[in-house]
Order: structure tokens, then sequence, then C-alpha cells
């Protein structure tokens, strides 16, 4: 159970896009304008992309070495020149948190793309071919929503071994039976839909139908659960990383930032605190960018 | 009504079998190799295991079986609760269950008492204040809730509340003060998620035609809010809040280990970094359970609150939520 869950359930699906082309284009210049006059949302999509950059290209924020090591400046406070402060060996905080973001966003994109592809095969699968091929994918998704997505996420470490990459397959099995069920809801929805119909009766195969005129009529639900789950999937990740099944000590990624500066919590909470702000932060900003998508499907 | 409670019961059965087989699955039949986890586990010696050692724990655990046959061995004992030998503790896994069980049932109990109170008030504020801005801010409020990894939340109410103005004890789980910040942490993201749909909830209901009747009757703002609106606003919240069981539960692993409590989540994080895989099958089963138990009881609950159910148990979920579209 996930947040994203919850606030699926309550989706109502979006009404059925008309395909004509200049439809199209008129419809995206009225969302671009809607979008512009919502500053939040701007913030939001600005703050996403300053991180996901600093994933791919850490030297533009941070140009120092994340692992420089100066004694002398041992627990600083945060300042301008060390904007999160400095660790116990004197590391900046700021640079770590950076650098730290590559392997953060890598997995959290492992997570998601198995959860995607799985998701959608299952979903697509499942709600196109009907019968009892559906009832027992069906079955099984409830199973799996059945067991607590972390304790699953839990069992698949103790199997795999522990690291960041086993960690991000794990957590992204977690977030499976989610997407199966929002895009089996949609083909379901879809397939129904007068203009399938009409392609099916002027004779397009299956194969035809459900690639020009269902899938892509079904992905926005889709999308608003993947950026939805990207915030879930930071945080699954950083937790499993928190208790100590993530990356080995020499790397850094968020969550073993934050629980590295817990030792020092009495004497220097910003070790934990700020990198914990900033993360939680970027998964503000997913929420908010999702739940707006997902007002804007409404309104069309 | 019996019919409908039956069918219930041998569903929530029938999950809890098929969690247990995909949990079977994942641990015993993944492409790692539980002989030489075991034998790191049980021998502690560096040296590469001997054939002997190798062909004794196989035949010790049953791996020299074929899959199935191992699989309805140890499921036959899991009906008789019987979920083998913890390898890191050299204790019987339901022993060890039943001994963690209690603290934290209780820090659970607590968590979701602590979800309803504050997710349900945050959501009778923000739909009952009239000022806009604060409004608005209470609107937002759940979804920063949500958005904060829970060990912060936790490190973050030790930082506030222990250190700085010294109220509750850090770590421990002896007596009540204990137990307040674990369940706080533990709440504080569930509460989100419930005052997110009880928000949604309640906007909705308010619109409706029986809640202007009932305006025109004279009524005071707080009686319809109250009586007319969350009563049928908090029908979805019930399942909602069903389904936060399982979070809460996965929650208190990371809950106890911050604030070193004992019971099962903390249990959980051992045996996953001992890579204990029956001690880690025993609580993912029990996990699965406390989830399944806790759903078929609102399950069965709801046709008692909503008597709309009943006649249409086929179809049931759409009913319930004429208000609000289909929950998860």
């Amino acid at each position: 159970m996930t947040l994203a869950d919850a606030e699926l359930g309550l989706l109502p699906s979006s009404s059925p896009t008309p395909s004509d082309r200049d439809g199209t284009t008129g419809r995206a210049r009225q969302t671009l304008r809607l979008l512009a006059r919502r500053p939040g949302f701007i913030l939001a999509v600005v703050y996403v992309v300053l991180v996901l950059l600093s994933a791919v290209a850490p030297r533009i924020f941070a140009s120092g070495d994340p692992t420089q090591t100066v004694p002398k400046d041992k627990f600083l406070s945060p300042s301008l020149d060390h904007l999160f402060g400095t660790d116990e060996l004197g590391r900046d905080l700021f640079t770590r948190m950076v650098h730290g973001s590559s392997l953060s966003i890598e997995a959290t994109l492992i997570s998601v793309g198995v959860a995607v592809v799985a998701g959608l095969t299952i979903g697509v699968l499942s709600g196109y071919a009907g019968g009892w091929a559906d009832s027992l994918l069906m079955r099984f998704v409830d199973v799996l929503l059945a067991i607590p997505s972390l304790l699953l996420a839990l069992a698949i470490v103790t199997a795999l071994g522990f690291g960041t990459v086993n960690v991000a397959i794990a957590v992204g099995v977690g977030l499976t039976p989610g997407f199966a069920r929002i895009t089996r809801a949609e083909v379901l929805r879809v397939k129904t839909l007068p203009y399938v119909e009409a392609a099916r009766s002027s004779g397009a195969g299956r194969g035809r139908i459900l690639v020009r005129h269902v899938l892509p009529n079904s992905w926005g639900p889709v999308v608003v659960l993947a950026v939805l789950d990207f915030g879930t999937a930071i945080l699954a990740v950083s937790s499993l990383s928190f208790l100590g099944f993530g990356a080995p000590p020499p790397q850094s990624e968020w969550g073993s930032l934050i629980s590295a500066g817990r030792t020092y919590l009495v004497t220097s909470p910003w070790l934990t605190l700020l990198p914990g702000l900033a993360v939680g932060a970027v998964v503000y900003a997913l929420n908010h960018i999702g739940k707006t998508f997902e007002e804007i499907q409404r309104w069309h | 009504m019996l019919q409908y409670t039956a069918r219930r019961v041998v569903q929530a059965i029938a999950v809890l079998w098929a969690a247990y087989t995909v949990s079977f699955a994942v641990l015993y039949m993944l492409p790692s190799d539980p002989v030489s986890i075991l034998l790191n586990q049980a021998g502690g010696t560096s040296g590469r295991p001997s054939a002997d050692q190798i062909a004794q724990i196989q035949s010790e655990y049953g791996f020299d079986d074929p899959v199935v046959v191992q699989y309805f061995h140890h499921l036959f004992d899991a009906i008789q609760l019987d979920f083998g030998q913890s390898v890191s503790r050299g204790q019987s896994v339901t022993s060890l269950l039943t001994e963690n069980l209690p603290p934290t049932l209780a820090l659970t109990a607590t968590a979701l008492l602590f979800t309803v109170v504050i997710g349900g008030g945050l959501a009778f504020l923000a739909t009952y204040v009239g000022w806009r801005p604060l409004r608005s801010f209470l609107h937002r409020l759940p979804a920063v809730g949500v958005s904060f990894p829970t060990f912060w939340i936790g490190l973050l109410l030790i930082q506030l509340f222990s250190f700085s103005l010294g109220w509750f004890p850090a770590t421990g789980s002896e007596g009540i003060s204990t137990l307040i910040l674990p369940a706080l942490t533990m709440s504080l993201p569930t509460a989100g998620i419930l005052a997110q749909v009880l928000i949604r909830g309640l906007d909705d209901t308010l619109e409706q035609a029986h809640i202007a009747t009932a305006r025109a009757k004279g009524l005071s703002r707080l009686r319809i809010h109250l009586k007319h609106a969350l009563k049928n606003a908090s029908l979805p919240a019930l399942t909602i809040l069903g389904l936060l069981v399982g979070s809460t539960v996965t929650q208190a692993v990371v809950a106890e280990t911050i604030f070193s409590r004992l019971g099962i989540g903390r249990l959980a994080q051992q045996a996953v970094l001992a890579q204990d895989i029956p001690l880690v099958q025993g609580i993912v089963v029990l996990a699965a359970a406390i989830f399944v138990v806790v759903n078929l009881v609102v399950d069965l609950i709801y046709p008692l609150l909503d008597p709309r159910v009943l006649p249409h148990t086929e179809r049931r979920s759409r009913v319930r939520t004429t208000p609000t579209p289909e929950l998860a």
C-alpha cells in the first residue's frame, strides 16, 4: 500500500480524448497556458529538473570533491561556503548530496522502470485478453497487494543480496501491482469506446487496435502514477538503504547520507535534517506535479 | 449475510495461502543459493565449505528434495504454525514471532489511533475553516506528511522532543512514554494519506443536495459538518484505514530500528541483515496475515454501516463508494 495506491483509487478516469490533430494542438496550447498560471507547478518542475541535472552532471552544482576530507573543518554548521555544513571528516555535505543523487536517481529509475514494464505488461494482457487469463493475473496482483510492499522488498533483498541495484529491483516489484491495476482499468475503459469498436468493425486486427488505439489513449493515468511512484520509490530506496541494505559505505546515496549523520544528531543535527529536507522537497515536488497532471486530465 | 461472510473468509484464506506461496517462491527459488547463505550463518567459517557440510545442510533443510516436495513440506508445517528454525538465532521462528508480537501490536495500535486523530482532525479543519489562505494551506498539508522519509521524521522527532525539549525518551521499549514518539513517526505519513482521502470525500459530500437541504432547514454548520457530511465521507476512509494497516506494519520496521525498540519490525531488519530465510518468511507471512485479517474485519463491518452493500455482493466495491469512485 503506497500513497499512490490510495491516491489512484480516487482518480476519476479522464474523459475520452478526441483524436483529431487540430483538437490536440489546441488542447496542448490551452494546457500550457493553464500550467503557466500555476507558479507552484513551475517551481516544482524547475526543482525536479535541477535534481535530475545534478544526477547527470554533478560538477555544475558542486565543483569540489565529495570524498575530500579536511580534518580541521569538521562539523562546521551550514554557511555560504558549506551550504549543508560539513561532516565528521570535514567533507562538504552539499557536495556529497549532489554527487549522491546519481546513485539515488539511478536506483529510482530502475524501480519505476521495473514497475512500469511489468505493470504495463500484466495490465494490458489482463485488460485486453479478459476471461480466465484476466482473473488469474488479477488474483496474482491482489496477492502482491496483500504483502506490504516494503516487506516484499525485504524478502527480495534477502534472496538477491544487498546493494543499490537489488534494492531498486525489489522496490520496483513492490510498485508493480499499482501499475497493473491502473493499466487494466484504463484498457478496459478504452476498449469499449465507440472509436475502438469502429476500428474493429472496419477490420483492424487485435494487435493493431491495441497499439494504435488502446495504448495511446490509456497512458494518462499511468503517467500520473509513474510520477507519483517516482517519489514513492525515492522514499522506499532511501528507507531500505537507511536500514543497511543499500550501497556499501564508500559510495554515498541520499538515504545513506541521512543515516550517516544520525550518530551526530545531538551535536550536529543539520547533518541529518538538511539532506532529509532536500529529499522530502523532491518527493513533494513530484507529488505536486503528479497532482497537477491529474487535475488537467480531469478538465479535458 | 451468512453467504457474504463465508465468501469473504474463504477469500481471505486463499489470499493468505497465495502470500505464503509468493514468499516461498521469492526466498527459495530466486537465483540465490540458500545453502551457502545458511552455511555462512551456521558455521561462520571463512573457508570453502566441504562437500560433506553442503550435503549435511541440504538434507537437514530438505534442499536435496525437489522444489515441489519442499514446498508442500513447508506448507504443511506452516499450516500447523511451524515456520522452521531461525538460522541466526537457533530458536524456532514461531516462538520468536510470538515473543516479539505484543510490543509491535501495541505500537501499531497506538499509531493507528494517532492516524485517525491527526488525519481526521486535519481533514475536519481543512474543510471547516472558512478563511481561504488557511483553508488552502490545510488542504496542502497532508501531502507534506507523505513526502518525507519515515526514518527522517523519526530522527526529527528525536531531535525535537528528546534532545531539545527532553519530553520523551529517545530509545527503549518500557512503558507508555517510549511509545509516543515511534507511534507518531509511523502515523504522520499514514495520517497524511487518510487526511487526503477524507478531505476529498468531505469536499464532494458538502456539495450534495442533502447538505443543502440540511442548511435550508437551519441546522448549525458544525452539526451539518459532523453529522451529515463526515458520516458519509468516512465510509471510503474506513477502507483506506484497513489498507493502511499493512503499511503501518512495515513502518514498524523503520520506527523500531530508529528507536531501538523490541518488536517484529526490528526482528525483520536483523533477519534480513543476517539473511535468515526462515525468519524473513515467517515475518512476511505474519504481516500478510495481519493485513488480511484486518481487511476481513473491515469487509465484515462494512454492510453494517452501509446496508447498500449487501444486496449487491457481486459488485460490492462499486456500490459502497457511491460518493467517490472505486477505491484502491
